[in-house]
C-alpha cells in the first residue's frame, strides 16, 4: 500500500512538472523600447525574427501559429513575440491567451506609449499598423508591415533573409 | 500586390528617403476628393463644403480597440472645430466581407449610439484609403481648404487615457494651419488596427 501511494505521488509530481514546464509562459514587461531592444537583441550573430502583435489584433492572432511553428521548426532563427498589449491586460488577457494558444515561443510585453518616438527606430517606413515583423542580424535588417497568410509564406520570407548569409 | 510594396521599399532605400506609406500621401501632396455615402444615406464630397477652412479626414472603424478609444475624442474634435470652420469626415475603409463588424448597418448603429456629429462615410469598394495611404485605424489626415495635405498620423500621444495626453498632435497641426504655418511634426506614428481589405 505505501508503495502504491509513493507511485501515485511520483506520478503526480512527474506530470505536474511537465504541465508546468509546457504551459507557464514567463512574459518580461518593458516600459521603454530601448530596454526591450537591449533585452531582445543580445548579439550580432543570431538571426532574430521579431513579431509585433497584440491580443486585440485579429490578423496578428491569426498568424501567430505560423510564428510558433517557426519557433519549433527553424532552429537557425530566434523568434520573439513582442506584445503591444497594455500592461494592465497582462494577467487577465495576455497570459491566459498564450496558455490557450499553446505559445511556447518567447513573449515580451512592450508598454511604451510614445509610439512616435520608437516606431521609427524599428523602421522609418512603419506607419504603425500591426502585425509587423522585423528580422535583425547585427546591422542587417528586414521589415514587413503586413501579415503572413500561411506558414509557408512566413518561412519563405524568413529564408530570403537567412539565405543571404550563405 | 506583392511586387509593388517591395519595389517601393527598394526605391525608398535607394533614395535614402522615407515615405510615410508607400503609395500614400506625404505632407504637401494634394489629396483626392471623394464622393462617399454617410450613415444618413447622403453623399459627401469635400468640394461641397465651399466655406471650409480645412478638412480633418479620419480613417476609422467600428470595433478596433484603438478606434474605439478615440471615438469620443473624434466626436469632441468635430464639435470643437466645426465652429472654427473645419469639417471632420470619418471614413470606414474596412471591407465588411473581411471584417463583419463594419457593415453599413453596424456603422449606422455606432453613429447613433455614440451620437456622432460628423459624417461617418463608407469607403465603398475600398478605393479611397490606398490613395491616401491610410493603413490603420485611427489614421488622421489634415488637409487645408485646397486639399493640400498638412498633417498625417495620430490624434495625440496617448490612446489609453485622454486626460494623460502630453502632445495634441492634430490640434497643434490645426493651430499651425490657422497661423499660416506648416505643422511640426507633420507626420506622427502610432499603432492601430490594419485596414481590412480582400487580398489581391
Amino acid at each position: 500500500m505505501p508503495f502504491f501511494n509513493n507511485m501515485k505521488l511520483l506520478y503526480l509530481l512527474f506530470f505536474g512538472l511537465i504541465t508546468i514546464g509546457t504551459t507557464a509562459q514567463n512574459v518580461a514587461v518593458y516600459d521603454t523600447y530601448a530596454a526591450a531592444e537591449k533585452a531582445i537583441v543580445q548579439d550580432d550573430s543570431t538571426i532574430y525574427v521579431i513579431n509585433f502583435w497584440a491580443t486585440w489584433c485579429a490578423p496578428c492572432v491569426k498568424e501567430l501559429p505560423s510564428f510558433e511553428k517557426l519557433h519549433l521548426e527553424n532552429k537557425s532563427v530566434k523568434v520573439i513575440l513582442v506584445s503591444l498589449d497594455s500592461k494592465k491586460d497582462l494577467e487577465k488577457k495576455l497570459l491566459p491567451f498564450l496558455k490557450r494558444k499553446n505559445i511556447t515561443a518567447e513573449v515580451v510585453l512592450l508598454d511604451d506609449k510614445d509610439y512616435n518616438t520608437w516606431l521609427p527606430k524599428v523602421d522609418k517606413t512603419w506607419s504603425g499598423s500591426i502585425p509587423a515583423t522585423w528580422m535583425v542580424q547585427g546591422k542587417r535588417k528586414l521589415f514587413a508591415e503586413h501579415d503572413f497568410e500561411s506558414f509557408a509564406e512566413l518561412n519563405d520570407y524568413v529564408n530570403s533573409f537567412t539565405n543571404l548569409n550563405k | 500586390m506583392k511586387i509593388i510594396p517591395l519595389f517601393a521599399v527598394l526605391v525608398t532605400s535607394f533614395l535614402g528617403t522615407t515615405l510615410p506609406v508607400a503609395g500614400g500621401y506625404a505632407p504637401g501632396d494634394k489629396a483626392t476628393d471623394f464622393n462617399l455615402k454617410s450613415v444618413d444615406g447622403k453623399m459627401h464630397r469635400m468640394a461641397d463644403y465651399k466655406d471650409a477652412k480645412g478638412f480633418i479626414v479620419v480613417f476609422t472603424c467600428n470595433t478596433c480597440p484603438f478606434a474605439v478609444k478615440y471615438e469620443d475624442r473624434v466626436n469632441d474634435l468635430a464639435k470643437k472645430y466645426k465652429s472654427k470652420g473645419y469639417v471632420l469626415l470619418a471614413i470606414n475603409s474596412n471591407d465588411p466581407e473581411v471584417q463583419p463588424d463594419d457593415t453599413f448597418a453596424l456603422m449606422q448603429k455606432k453613429a447613433k449610439t455614440k451620437g456622432f456629429v460628423f459624417p461617418y462615410l463608407v469607403d465603398e469598394g475600398q478605393k479611397i484609403y490606398p490613395q491616401y495611404g491610410a493603413t490603420k485605424t485611427p489614421h488622421v489626415f489634415l488637409l487645408d481648404k485646397n486639399l493640400i495635405v498638412k498633417y498625417i498620423g495620430a490624434i495625440d500621444d496617448n490612446a489609453d487615457d485622454a486626460s494623460a495626453v502630453k502632445q495634441h498632435y492634430l490640434e497643434d497641426a490645426i493651430a499651425a494651419l490657422e497661423n499660416g504655418k506648416d505643422p511640426s511634426p507633420a507626420v506622427t506614428k502610432v499603432i492601430g488596427c490594419s485596414i481590412k481589405a480582400k487580398k489581391a
